[in-house]
């Protein structure tokens, strides 16, 4: 086809000087060039979706998907989880005085003691967690109000937060640090946790408080502002409303987990995605000896009850789970893969059919004209 | 002159029928005159300057519908307090109107470039006294401007003088219409005479002509010269109009005064018009978008009730961590409505895809060069490759439901060959340049009559031959003296003569070129030569003629131009004996009629047999006038030509005056030869579902025999006849026989046939019937049709209740009005001029590229803007409906699911470029399986790929996608486990930032899904985006942004990574989303396969023959 149609040109040339048109013969020709993608012949991979080229694609995700769903779903179903809800609605409940009495301008703090059995032991390390339902930290109003600016430890977003942080931004004429309702609205409820020996001593379990927050909000996203010391730095700033102590005694054991950088405030900060959510409150590392970490038995939660929740129809958990590498107990996986995999399965036998019965090769004869 | 008078009260010049013209600006002393103002003479084809750009460009932007909805939705997110910043929906918005200013801008700058050429190209002007130097935008109504040989026109002039003794010259018009014959253009005689600047100095004169019209072959105006006090008023027609752009040829130099410049010259004017056709797939498109914004209004509608409906408790409105502002508390409840419905609006926007229409243009535009630069649909005698007027047309060409075609020049080649003709009853035919009585062969004893024509010298001839002789030779002067041909001599002549006409005499004959508007013309007078009869030359106003080598001049008195409705031209000549005599030619309906004498049913027979060969015949008659007659003749003929108003009308009652009482001397017949491959095409588009119409201006009979040529009409077809109808009655009841036949014979194949007079019977009372009639007929041809009736059966058809989708083929003036009206018209760059191909979409050099045009190129641009279409409503469905979903958990607070930056940079950074590269490149079958199964044609009819069952499939599609996205991560994440293998927790960034990962992949691989032609830019598009969206992501988490006030996403999409769930959860929801269209895919193509599919295998097979083959 090519070769025909470099002759044509030849036979062009030698019309073009005999036939008078206009100087055709000096003229350049317009004749389209002969690449492959001017003419739309780029070399491409053409794939069509039969039941013979999607056939194998099946059962290789079959296969693939069911050994791995099952993978996922043991792995899911080793992880011991146990929770257990103190918020204090029924009247026979640990917490229901603390929660029923609950005052804004209390000064003395509600305790309860809430008593459970772990039926078996949890092995490496445990983390603890504190769960709320029907809190919605997703509102928008709720979202937007911070400064990061001001939590990165910026000195003029410290003393004039972003508007966004209204109605928390200012009490009078000073700042609230951390503005906003976010961090106004801390978690402040303390668990403690006891193992009560078998001779019924309780014994304090060693919670972690650090590890609890990403390395990078920890380290970058969350600055303190420059000062001496904190309480310097924090100087001609308010409390938010809501809490007891200002911003720079979140933790004072500890300078490095105090003020912005505190560990609890900043898993506080990283607002969940829907109304029912978890927050890490601490973690229970291993033992150095072979004992299971938190051996099955009696335990003792303290909870020093700051929280109100009853308002919203909230509800407050406490949650310990081991983790696995691909995090807590969670079944959803494990079942996908493995409904997917088989359906996939499934359907390649059921195609494998079709393509028996129906073969394209001998349909394809009767196109129309 | 009463208009002329009435309007000197009035200042704006357009208020008047006629503008007066000074020659030189040399206005009347006396002081009754008030100065017209005229348009200078520069050309102004752009359209925005550079301080009028911004503001008028974005105007014209701001008037699309889409754009506008979006600059509110921006406005509205300025207003009020809105869950994105304005900047989500002003960034794309920004980018569509910036890329779509920069398109319009460069388009217009490159108008700049062109105008500032033609405007400040050196012209010479005669001013006080003096031929000056200046620029052409310079020129000024009045002005007398100098041409030099070979230089374009500037403005439109009034010829006053050549470098001629006779004031004329020589024009091509090639740039204007295309017609590359030499025109002559006269001057006055009273001008002509003014060859030199000083002359023209003294020059006294005033033009008065029409406004300005688009019209290139009108132009009426008279010049009024004063010579030694005295007035005298001449007649300036077209003849005398010098238009600009056209060429001087053959002439040294002219002097001409400019009477329209600028925009007012006919070539600015008829630039203008532009066609504004909208496909098919525009209009689907827009009713997508209204129904899109239904969604968007009740989803935000719903959203705000819900949100009320939720809000009524005030531990979800306002809880103790979640207190209001000031600011919220106090507006009024009527305002926090309008606000929160508008909030959920903006929230929403993205459903209508902003880049949809910047992305359709581009890849209209940028689709449209593989039509121009496709080898196949280049043409090699004729250098010609496809051109395109209008790219937003391009997938019109899948749609086409039916093919007006012209015959001459469409069907066939428009190269006459004669070969027949008729004189005085007795049928002749040309071999070897004799001319042989029907029935005899060149050697036949009897032949002694044809050697008489070729050979008048023998003198033993007895007086029956002689007088047959003599009015065979009178018919070949007819012929060789009844036309408008031009002679050219070859380049060597004109460039040693300058003048060909001075050395008239001494040309040798194989140097001659005759040039003609019509081919049946020259084919007519070259023809006369070859016989024996030459036309050597027109001298002024002598024709010279050589008859058997006798040299005759004629004195050429008068032409009666052709004109489309009087179907015929004429000439009054004077003889070399001094005789006055008329010679005219056209149309055997334009002639016989008026005859009054000569083998008149003779000549009728001949000539319908001649058209049942399917040959192209012409009637020739003369007429001699006494010396009374011809001075009626020729005052009528003046005065009517020197009319101011109704010259037409006048000219016509003249013309008829005169055409009459004619001898009938003979017919000629011209065979038209049929284009390559017509049959092929024709029969192509058969089986493609496209009903072809031909229509033409040519009798029945040729009409017919060319049809079944051609392969229009078959041997086994019923022909079906609807002719000669002269009543509506009459009419009406031959139209229901004819569908009481269709009716009770509809085994067979029908083909109509109408001609002119009873198409217009038929439209004018039976419209129904006539259109039930056509539907059921596989061919239609229509004969005897005037251009106006051609555009009529178009409109006709496509305002039908079907609408269906027509497209108009055709090479002439005659055929523009069809082609306009088409909603695709295609031009043939034939013969004909020009003016078919500039008013069409698209242009072709041969009927036969026809079928790969719409075949090839229809269906893929079909297909790719369809899916293009579809998949753009479905990428947004899948982006906005997780947005909509998480406002049920987030209390309908408007909470946005994704980050700022990705809310922008969807749909004009992640997803943008694979649906374009598809756009452009996309081929679901290989173009020689289109091409050799035009049945697949069938398979894109009617719109189906932009249906509303697939629109709807598409849109479900979408949803489905998005509720698999939504609640796959809300399982992942409802209990809110730890994802992550250090049992730190995400947040609600994290959560919307898998989802937007999900989708992004997801809607990249569904358009990977249906890509059936991966080309290296595929694959570079497709992995590109996905790998673009990881890559941006990890950079822009990776960063505090200085400029943001938030850092929502600092390390978010790291975390997300880091997790091993979320990538299990994102490679299980890809597939969850892809598997069930892959598993119908198949199952459709192996239960219901369409042919286009079953197709697809048979084109892998050709392609693996050929490569093996190789």
């Amino acid at each position: 086809m090519m070769a025909s149609s470099y002759n044509a040109k030849d036979e062009d040339g030698h019309h073009s000087g005999s036939v008078s048109h206009g100087g055709a013969g000096t003229a350049k020709s317009k004749k389209p060039d002969n690449t492959a993608f001017k003419q739309q012949r780029l070399p491409a991979w053409q794939p069509i979706l039969t039941a013979g080229t999607v056939l194998p694609a099946f059962f290789v995700i079959g296969l693939i998907f069911i050994p791995i769903g099952i993978g996922l779903y043991v792995t899911s179903n080793n992880i011991k989880e146990f929770e257990i809800d103190y918020t204090g609605v029924n009247v026979d409940s640990p917490c229901y005085t603390c929660a029923n009495n609950f005052s804004w301008n209390s000064t003395t703090s509600c305790s309860c003691t809430v008593n459970f059995t772990l039926e078996q032991p949890f092995e490496n390390n445990v983390y603890m967690y504190y769960g709320l339902s029907n809190f919605y930290q997703n509102h928008r109003r709720y979202v937007k109000s911070r400064d990061d600016r001001q939590l990165n430890g910026d000195a003029t977003a410290l003393k004039d937060p972003s508007n966004d942080c209204e109605p928390y931004r200012k009490i009078g004429v000073e700042t609230i640090a951390p503005c906003g309702a976010i961090a106004n609205s801390l978690f402040n409820d303390s668990l403690e946790l006891y193992y009560v020996e078998p001779s019924g001593a309780l014994n304090a379990v060693p919670l972690a408080k650090k590890g609890i927050a990403w390395w990078t909000d920890r380290n970058v996203k969350f600055r303190n502002p420059a000062g001496v010391d904190l309480p310097t730095a924090f100087k001609g700033t308010a409390k938010p409303v809501n809490w007891r102590k200002p911003v720079y005694e979140l933790d004072p054991s500890d300078p490095d987990n105090n003020g912005f950088i505190n560990e609890d405030f900043i898993v506080w900060m990283r607002t969940a995605a829907l109304p029912t959510f978890r927050k890490l409150y601490r973690i229970i590392h291993k033992n150095q000896s072979s004992t299971s970490t938190l051996p099955s038995g009696r335990y003792v939660l303290n909870i020093t009850y700051n929280y109100p929740v009853l308002s919203f129809d909230g509800r407050k958990r406490m949650i310990l789970s081991t983790i696995s590498w691909m995090g807590g107990k969670n079944p959803f996986l494990g079942i996908a893969y493995i409904t997917v995999g088989s359906i996939c399965f499934f359907l390649g036998v059921v195609l494998l059919i079709i393509h028996h019965k129906y073969d394209t090769r001998s349909n394809s004869a009767d196109i129309p004209n | 002159m009463p208009s002329l008078k009435f309007s000197w009260g009035f200042d704006p010049p357009h208020q008047s029928d006629t503008r007066t013209v000074y020659v030189a600006n040399r206005f009347p002393q006396h002081g009754h005159y008030i100065p017209q103002r005229f348009a200078d003479n520069r050309i102004i084809s752009s359209k925005y300057t550079v301080w009028n750009f911004v503001p008028k460009n974005l105007f014209e932007q701001f008037r699309r519908i889409a754009n506008f909805y979006f600059l509110i939705i921006f406005l509205v997110q300025l207003m009020i307090d809105t869950p994105t910043s304005p900047v989500t929906s002003g960034l794309p918005l920004f980018f569509v109107i910036t890329v779509t200013a920069i398109k319009q801008g460069y388009e217009d700058w490159l108008r700049h470039k062109a105008d500032n050429e033609v405007n400040g190209a050196p012209v010479f002007v005669v001013r006080s006294g003096c031929l000056v130097q200046t620029r052409s935008k310079n020129i000024r109504v009045g002005d007398i401007v100098r041409v030099a040989k070979d230089e374009t026109f500037p403005a439109d002039l009034a010829l006053l003088s050549s470098d001629r003794v006779d004031g004329t010259c020589h024009i091509t018009t090639a740039s204007l219409d295309g017609e590359t014959n030499l025109k002559t253009h006269f001057s006055v005689p009273e001008t002509s005479v003014c060859q030199s600047v000083s002359q023209l100095e003294a020059l006294q004169a005033v033009v008065e002509c029409h406004q300005p019209e688009a019209d290139l072959y009108r132009f009426v105006g008279r010049i009024t010269v004063t010579q030694h006090g005295e007035e005298i008023v001449r007649p300036l027609g077209p003849e005398n109009l010098l238009l600009r752009g056209a060429r001087l040829k053959n002439t040294k130099e002219i002097f001409g005064v400019a009477v329209y410049t600028g925009m007012e010259s006919k070539m600015a004017l008829n630039y203008k018009c532009k066609s504004q056709k909208r496909s098919a797939v525009e209009k689907s498109m827009n009713t997508f978008l209204l129904i899109y914004l239904g969604i968007l209004l009740s989803e935000a509608v719903l959203s705000t009730i819900l949100k009320y409906a939720w809000q009524a408790e005030d531990k979800w409105d306002e809880p103790f961590y979640n207190q209001k502002t000031e600011q919220e508390k106090n507006s009024s409840s009527i305002l926090k409505f309008i606000s929160d419905f508008l909030a959920f609006l903006v929230l929403y926007n993205f459903i209508i895809p902003i880049s949809l229409y910047v992305t359709v243009e581009m890849q209209k535009f940028l689709g449209s060069f593989f039509i121009g630069w496709d080898l196949d649909l280049y043409h090699e005698e004729s250098d010609q490759k496809a051109q395109v007027n209008t790219s937003d047309l391009n997938e019109e060409l899948g749609q086409v439901e039916y093919v007006f075609t012209d015959k001459t020049g469409t069907l066939t080649e428009n190269e006459m060959r004669f070969q027949e003709c008729s004189i005085n009853g007795v049928k002749y035919r040309e071999v070897n340049g004799k001319l042989v009585p029907e029935g005899l062969t060149e050697d036949s004893p009897d032949g002694s009559t044809a050697h008489l024509v070729t050979m008048p010298h023998v003198n033993h001839v007895n007086s029956f031959t002689a007088s047959r002789f003599l009015i065979e030779v009178l018919f070949l002067q007819a012929v060789s003296l009844c036309h408008t041909v031009q002679i050219s001599y070859d380049q060597a002549d004109c460039l040693v003569g300058g003048d060909p006409f001075s050395h008239a005499n001494g040309f040798s004959s194989s140097s001659m070129e005759y040039y003609a508007s019509s081919p049946d013309e020259k084919a007519l007078v070259e023809a006369a030569k070859r016989i024996g009869v030459a036309f050597t030359g027109r001298n002024g106003e002598t024709m010279e003629i050589k008859t058997f080598g006798k040299c005759e001049k004629y004195k050429l008195l008068h032409v009666l131009e052709f004109d489309p409705n009087r179907r015929r031209m004429s000439v009054i000549l004077q003889t070399p004996s001094g005789g006055k005599l008329l010679f005219t030619k056209g149309a055997e309906s334009a002639i016989l009629p008026f005859s009054s004498s000569g083998e008149i049913e003779k000549t009728r027979l001949h000539v319908d047999e001649f058209a049942l060969k399917g040959m192209r015949t012409l009637v020739v008659a003369c007429r001699h006038f006494s010396p009374e007659e011809y001075i009626d003749v020729d005052k009528r003929l003046t005065a009517a030509r020197t009319a101011l108003q109704q010259r037409e009308e006048r000219l016509q009652e003249a013309f008829s005056h005169i055409e009459r009482d004619l001898q009938l001397l003979g017919a000629t017949a011209v065979e038209d030869k049929l284009q390559d491959k017509v049959q092929e095409t024709i029969e192509a588009l058969r089986l493609a579902g496209i009903k072809v119409w031909v229509l033409t201006g040519d009798k029945h009979e040729t009409a017919v025999s060319v049809s079944l040529s051609c392969g229009h009409f078959h041997r086994t077809m019923n022909i079906l006849e609807l002719l000669q109808q002269r009543s509506d009655n009459e009419c009406a009841e031959q139209l229901r026989r004819l569908a009481r036949r269709i009716k009770d014979d509809h085994v067979i194949q029908h083909g109509l046939v109408v001609d002119g007079a009873s198409l217009s019977l038929a439209l004018r009372e039976h419209e129904k019937l006539f259109m039930e009639v056509c539907k059921n007929c596989s061919a239609v041809l229509c004969c005897r049709m005037a251009p106006l009736q051609k555009a009529k059966v178009v409109r006709l058809l496509k305002t039908s209740p079907e609408k269906p989708i027509t497209l108009a083929v055709g090479d002439g003036a005659n055929d523009v009005g069809m082609i306009q009206e088409a909603h695709v018209g295609i031009g043939i760059m034939g013969k004909e001029g020009r003016q078919a191909v500039r008013n069409s979409d698209y242009a072709i050099a041969r009927f036969k590229f026809l079928a790969k045009l719409l075949l090839v190129h229809g269906h893929f641009y079909y297909i790719r803007i369809a899916t293009l279409v579809q998949y753009f409503f479905y990428k947004n469905v899948c982006f906005i409906t997780p947005q909509f979903l998480y406002q049920f958990f987030c209390l309908f607070s408007q909470q946005t699911l994704y980050d700022s930056v990705y809310l922008t940079l969807y749909n004009i950074c992640f997803t943008s470029l694979p649906i374009l590269v598809y756009s452009l490149f996309e081929q679901l079958v290989h173009p020689h399986v289109l091409q050799s199964k035009p049945g697949l044609y069938r398979d894109i009819s009617r719109n189906s790929l932009l249906s509303f069952r697939t629109f709807l499939y598409w849109t479900l599609l979408g949803f489905c996608h998005a509720f698999v996205f939504f609640f796959g991560s809300y399982i992942l994440m409802g209990e809110d486990t730890t994802l992550m293998g250090n049992g730190q927790m995400f947040g609600n960034w994290t959560f919307g930032t898998l989802v937007f990962t999900v989708m992004v992949v997801t809607v990249t691989l569904k358009l990977a899904l249906e890509t059936h032609f991966w080309t290296w830019m595929n694959h570079f598009v497709t992995w590109g985006s996905i790998a673009f969206y990881f890559i941006f992501s990890l950079f822009y988490g990776g960063i505090i942004w200085p400029f943001l006030h938030t850092q929502d996403m600092y390390f978010v999409f790291v975390q997300l990574l880091s997790s091993g769930s979320a990538w299990f959860a994102i490679i299980i929801m890809v597939i969850t989303c892809l598997f069930p269209d892959v598993v119908k895919k198949v199952i459709y193509r192996h239960m219901l396969p369409t042919s286009t599919q079953k197709s697809q295998v048979t084109g892998t097979r050709f392609k693996a023959l050929k490569t093996s083959g190789r």
